[in-house]
């Protein structure tokens, strides 16, 4: 009786243990208090890293084709639930306006929140992790000069238990990866280009199927994947199964036209509102790393 | 000229809307010839958008004639009559081979915006393609941006 009694409070105190370790494993992350001090921001360079990240596609108005109004709204229907954007524009109280820059670059490179929690992974916060600490400081230049909205935000419509952003933690831990995905030796064009595709472009998150808690598969990088909500896949982009030449790629990533000159649909074509405005060296870039042979 | 292509396009849009509301018995074989001719009316868009695109990516040397040609055959696609093979319930959710979204026939459909603001970005074409390559080229991203502004709402992504 005694024994049993003193074995459960061990086993209480054990398992105590081993949640404090790991909540503690799976905390929020968060950048060093110095994480961007030694950079000047460059707001005009800024509006680059803008366009490379495709934050607008997400962040406007549904509907809107206006890149610079980021009031949020737009839904993400996902196997886990519906998901709603934030307003992101530079409004104090309903906006982002009020954070400081360390806060906003932790939200995208840490999917952590001002707040200490952790942000779902619909922000695709898992490939802005490897974007250069510069590029992201030049960026949040840049959306402090965009337009304050007072649109207030809507909560997501997501069940128990992918609800408790506490439970993320781990996920994060399980299937995010700091490293690039491919780590072979580069041209300095191809290593714009995986900074391009694997970083700051996400194409990964729409092209890369994922397994069953949403994690994606590494060893299929790029290789196509149902897109969720609809009937429809994202193509196979790896260079055996998209036969296209580096010309052919950048006019793609210019005009939507593809060398049949069929044009993109669906979601592709707001990453083309993005790329089109991305200078020639970087649509480049972007075909020399689709076009490697270690992608297939 | 003009002026008929715009009324006779107009009309074309909402066409489409109308048949929405029209609620005949249409049987499956219907449906497939329709599905057919409306792929293949698109394929013929491609097919003369590849002209003008070759001369606007300097893969061919710009030929004002032919760049013209190029022009007036996808204004005279957009001219031809489509509601036939717009057919409401031959859409994706109910039929294997077509990649059209039911939402092309839902309420609050904007199909037929769409398709004026293609039919705009086609006369913008008409206007440029004969009259130098820099005009072709300028009207390129107006018209590939216009079929894909459509393609993106009613078109299911598919590989
Ligand atoms: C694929 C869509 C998508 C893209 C692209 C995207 N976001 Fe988001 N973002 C979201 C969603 C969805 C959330 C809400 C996440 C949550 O509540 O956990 C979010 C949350 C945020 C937040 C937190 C806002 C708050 O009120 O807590 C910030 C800041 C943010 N995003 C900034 C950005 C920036 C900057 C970019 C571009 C670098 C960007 N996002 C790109 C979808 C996106
Ligand atoms: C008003 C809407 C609309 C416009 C404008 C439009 N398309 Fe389409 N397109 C569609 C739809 C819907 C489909 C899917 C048809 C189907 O699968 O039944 C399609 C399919 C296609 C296809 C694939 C056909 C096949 O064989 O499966 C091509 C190629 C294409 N479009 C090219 C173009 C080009 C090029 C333009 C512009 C010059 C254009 N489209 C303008 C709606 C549009
Ligand atoms: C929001 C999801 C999403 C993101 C992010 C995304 N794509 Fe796509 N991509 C798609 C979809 C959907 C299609 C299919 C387009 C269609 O329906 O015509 C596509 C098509 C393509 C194609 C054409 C392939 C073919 O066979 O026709 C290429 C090339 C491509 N994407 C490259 C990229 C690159 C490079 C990036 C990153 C800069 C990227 N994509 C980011 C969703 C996405």
């Amino acid at each position: 009786m005694q024994l049993t009694r003193r074995l459960i409070v061990r086993l209480l105190i054990f398992g105590g243990l081993l949640c404090v370790l790991g909540l503690y494993l799976t905390r929020p992350q968060q950048l060093p208090a110095d994480a961007l001090a030694d950079h000047t921001p460059d707001a005009t360079h800024g509006a680059v890293v803008y366009a490379a990240m495709g934050c607008a596609s997400c962040h406007m108005a549904p509907k809107s084709e206006d890149q610079t109004v980021l009031s949020g709204g737009r839904s993400f229907v996902t196997d886990f639930g519906t998901f709603y954007a934030p307003n992101i524009s530079s409004d104090v109280d309903h906006g982002i306006g009020g954070w400081s820059d360390l806060d906003i670059a932790n939200a995208i490179v840490e999917g952590t929140s001002p707040g200490g929690q952790h942000y779902f992974p619909v922000f695709p916060y898992g490939s802005y992790l490897r974007a250069e600490l510069s590029d992201v400081a030049d960026l949040i230049a840049h959306l402090r000069q965009l337009p304050a909205d007072s649109t207030p935000n809507r909560g997501h419509d997501v069940s128990f238990p992918f609800n408790i952003r506490t439970s993320l933690g781990g996920w994060k831990l399980l299937f995010l990866r700091d490293d690039w995905i491919i780590t072979d030796t580069l041209t300095p064009q191809q290593e714009r280009g995986r900074e391009l595709v694997e970083a700051l472009g996400h194409c990964g998150e729409c092209h890369t199927p994922r397994n069953m808690f949403g994690g994606m598969k590494w060893d299929a990088w790029l290789a196509g994947a149902p897109i969720p909500g609809s009937k429809g896949r994202t193509p196979d982009i790896r260079p055996e199964k998209l036969q296209w030449s580096a010309g052919d790629i950048v006019a793609y990533l210019k005009t939507g036209l593809t060398p049949e000159y069929d044009s993109a649909g669906g979601e592709m074509v707001e990453v083309i509102a993005n790329t089109s405005q991305l200078p020639d060296s970087d649509l480049e870039a972007i075909a020399a790393y689709l076009l490697m042979p270690a992608l297939n | 000229m003009r002026k008929t292509l715009m009324t006779g396009l107009a009309l074309c849009a909402l066409s489409v809307g109308q048949l929405a509301i029209a609620d005949n018995h249409i049987s499956d074989k219907q449906i497939e010839t329709a599905v057919k001719a409306r792929k293949a009316h698109m394929q013929l868009y491609a097919f003369h958008l590849g002209t003008l695109g070759a001369m606007a990516k300097d893969e061919a040397p710009y030929d004002a004639e032919a760049a013209q040609s190029a022009a007036d055959a996808i204004a005279a696609l957009a001219g031809l009559p489509q509601s036939g093979y717009w057919l409401p319930g031959s859409d994706n959710g109910s039929f294997e081979n077509t990649r059209a979204l039911p939402a092309i026939w839902a309420e609050g459909s904007d199909v037929g915006k769409k398709a004026q603001e293609f039919s705009a970005a086609v006369m913008a074409m008409q206007t440029a393609a004969g009259s130098g390559v820099d005009g072709l080229k300028a009207a390129m991203g107006p018209l590939g941006g216009a079929c894909s502004s459509c393609h993106k709402e009613y078109r299911q992504s598919d590989d």
